[in-house]
């Protein structure tokens, strides 16, 4: 669309940036106030520069849970990416069946995410859950509190159950858009359902995938309370991601210098990351407008 | 053409083979057909089996619960929902979550819908910028703002009420919903806003009497989204209040007593936070397959 250049469309923007301003960027400001300064109490407090930072950087805990938190996310957006394709293939298209499948798909999507955790605990404990209790008539010595393997396995498992389907149904809506005279056209050349897929679905797909892989890369990484309820973090800190290392840090042992500078830096990675996927969907944008035009 | 009788020998084969591998065709589809029916089965009971489980323990005592595995409620009992429907600690903390999501929803959809027309329609100094810092924001982890937030709710004396959630939750829901409308915006020709203004439409008129209608299943997509990413969060909500706005989800964590967990009414309560999720589905369910493509397709 051709948009016409007039400053007076800050007016519209004024009221949403103010309250952004307050609920963002004082915030913000707080934080990087706290990052370089030794608060002892309200009246005594000293400038650090860039200590704290240099010390977090340094801190084997937190670099154990940076990796720990990458592993986590490149996984599960391993998994959800083809799971949600191929799932969004296979849906139904019409009747009943398509609205009663919506439905149930997008159920796990609306659930607080402490419960998400509640739910998966009470389905995977040892005496009351049935999967903890078949896994272990099945013969396997399955526990998550003690051994870190299976309490991965099952965080890896209730993030594909509750994400999955954001990704599926970002599919399901982006297959819905292709018009029926490319399936008909495919027909008549008799392509085959992988070259129906690979140069008809495939290419619509990008736009949806590229918003679904950035949204689940965000939500993946600011991950807090699922593992908090189901595992709080263990066996030992295995399952600590880098959220709940801050939340500990900052509430529970009030660290405001290093929290605040350990904080700044887990932006800083989010914002890099960011950047790239939109400076990418930006240039998709254009390299469309290029061929239409 | 197909009524024509064939008259050669070779044009009977051709037909004979043409109506053989249709028939072959259709076989096989039927068969994969069943295969993805198989399929499409398997996940919803993978989707559900975790729900199920739920609704199973919260309907038995906790007696049973603890006594022995079973697959459905042997003595079934509706003890936990009588207990959670008639404390009032319980059914406030439901109140209070729904109160501070509309709020939110109201507030969010009110500033965002000019500030996306302005993204969709015009150029200004800054733009480009002003539209990534948007979206930073709902990348920002909201552990990352959990002590200044305290602090700043503290001091402006909004601590512990519904409004410093639903403000909190702007945080991220704003830039969604810009986000979001944008999309949807840009779709509208710009043809619609020159007939208007030609026809001597003022802005707020034109934007509430034609431009908010036209648009109207992108606001309730919109709104489906700003509902969702409200009512799931716990964090915050969590942290910036105490007793008289508290969510149920931080309710939740009382079940936790000396005799250890109490099962059933955690089990009850998880159900009660599910239906209104399940409620509002049903209601934009024949917008959810246009409208989870945020209007990008």
């Amino acid at each position: 669309m051709n948009k016409v250049y007039n400053n007076r469309a800050w007016w519209l923007i004024l009221p949403m940036l103010l309250l952004v301003a307050f609920t963002a960027i004082i915030p913000l400001m707080t934080v990087v106030n706290y990052s370089v300064q030794d608060v002892f109490d309200a009246h005594t407090r000293f400038f650090t520069g860039t200590e704290w930072f240099k010390q977090m950087l340094n801190d084997p805990a937190l670099q154990a849970a940076l990796v720990r938190q990458f592993a986590f996310s490149l996984t599960v957006l391993a998994i959800e990416v083809p799971l949600g394709i191929g799932i969004a293939l296979i849906m139904p298209k019409k009747g009943w069946q398509a609205s009663a499948m919506l439905i149930l798909v997008t159920m796990p999507l609306l659930i607080p995410w402490n419960v998400v955790g509640s739910i998966w605990q009470i389905f995977t404990r040892g005496d009351i859950g049935l999967m903890g209790w078949g896994l272990r008539e099945l013969g396997y010595g399955y526990n998550i509190t003690a051994n870190p393997v299976d309490a991965w396995a099952t965080i890896i498992l209730m993030d594909v159950w509750h994400w999955t389907p954001l990704i599926a149904l970002l599919c399901f809506s982006g297959l819905r858009s292709i018009p029926d005279a490319y399936y008909q056209a495919a027909r008549i050349d008799r392509a085959s359902k992988w070259a129906i897929f690979r140069h008809i679905q495939l290419p619509k797909l990008t736009n949806v995938l590229v918003i679904g892989v950035l949204l689940r890369f965000m939500y993946s990484f600011k991950i807090y309370a699922e593992p908090f309820v189901l595992t709080g973090g263990g066996p030992g800190s295995s399952t600590t991601f880098l959220s709940q290392s801050l939340t500990t840090m900052a509430i529970g042992q009030q660290d405001l210098g290093p929290s605040a500078a350990f904080s700044l830096i887990y932006f800083l990675i989010i914002l890099l990351v960011c950047w790239v996927f939109y400076t990418a969907i930006m240039n998709m944008q254009k390299d469309d407008k290029n061929k239409e035009g | 053409m197909r009524n024509i009788l064939p008259t050669t020998p070779e044009a009977v084969r051709d037909r004979a083979a043409a109506a053989n591998n249709r028939r072959r065709r259709r076989a096989r589809s039927a068969s994969t057909q069943w295969r993805r029916r198989g399929l499409v089965g398997i996940y919803v009971i993978f989707l559900m089996l975790p729900i199920y489980w739920l609704l199973n323990m919260s309907f038995q005592s906790n007696n049973e619960i603890l006594s022995a595995l079973t697959l459905w409620p042997q003595d079934f009992t509706a003890e936990h929902y009588v207990k959670i429907f008639t404390t009032s600690n319980w059914y406030m903390g439901y109140v209070n979550s729904i109160s501070y999501v509309l709020m939110n929803m109201l507030i969010s959809i009110v500033v965002a819908l000019p500030a996306a027309y302005a993204f969709s329609r015009y150029k200004f100094i800054g733009d480009k910028h002003l539209f990534f810092w948007l979206l930073t924001n709902l990348m920002a982890p909201p552990a990352v703002f959990l002590l200044p937030y305290f602090q700043l709710y503290y001091t402006v004396g909004l601590f512990d009420t519904h409004f410093s959630v639903a403000l909190a939750h702007c945080l991220f829901n704003i830039p969604l919903a810009v986000w979001i409308l944008e999309g949807f915006m840009s779709g509208v020709p710009k043809e619609v806003d020159e007939m208007a203004f030609i026809d001597g439409y003022s802005f707020p008129k034109f934007f509430v009497k034609i431009f908010v209608p036209m648009i109207s299943s992108g606001i309730g997509v919109t709104l489906f989204f700003l509902f969702m990413f409200s009512w799931v969060e716990l964090l915050l909500a969590n942290t910036l209040t105490a007793t008289n706005a508290q969510p149920i989800a931080s309710v939740m964590t009382q079940t936790k007593g000396a005799s250890g967990i109490d099962w059933g009414t955690l089990s009850a309560a998880g159900v009660l936070t599910i239906l209104p999720g399940i409620v509002v589905v049903y209601f934009v369910r024949n917008h959810i397959a246009k409208g989870f493509a945020l209007g990008r397709t």
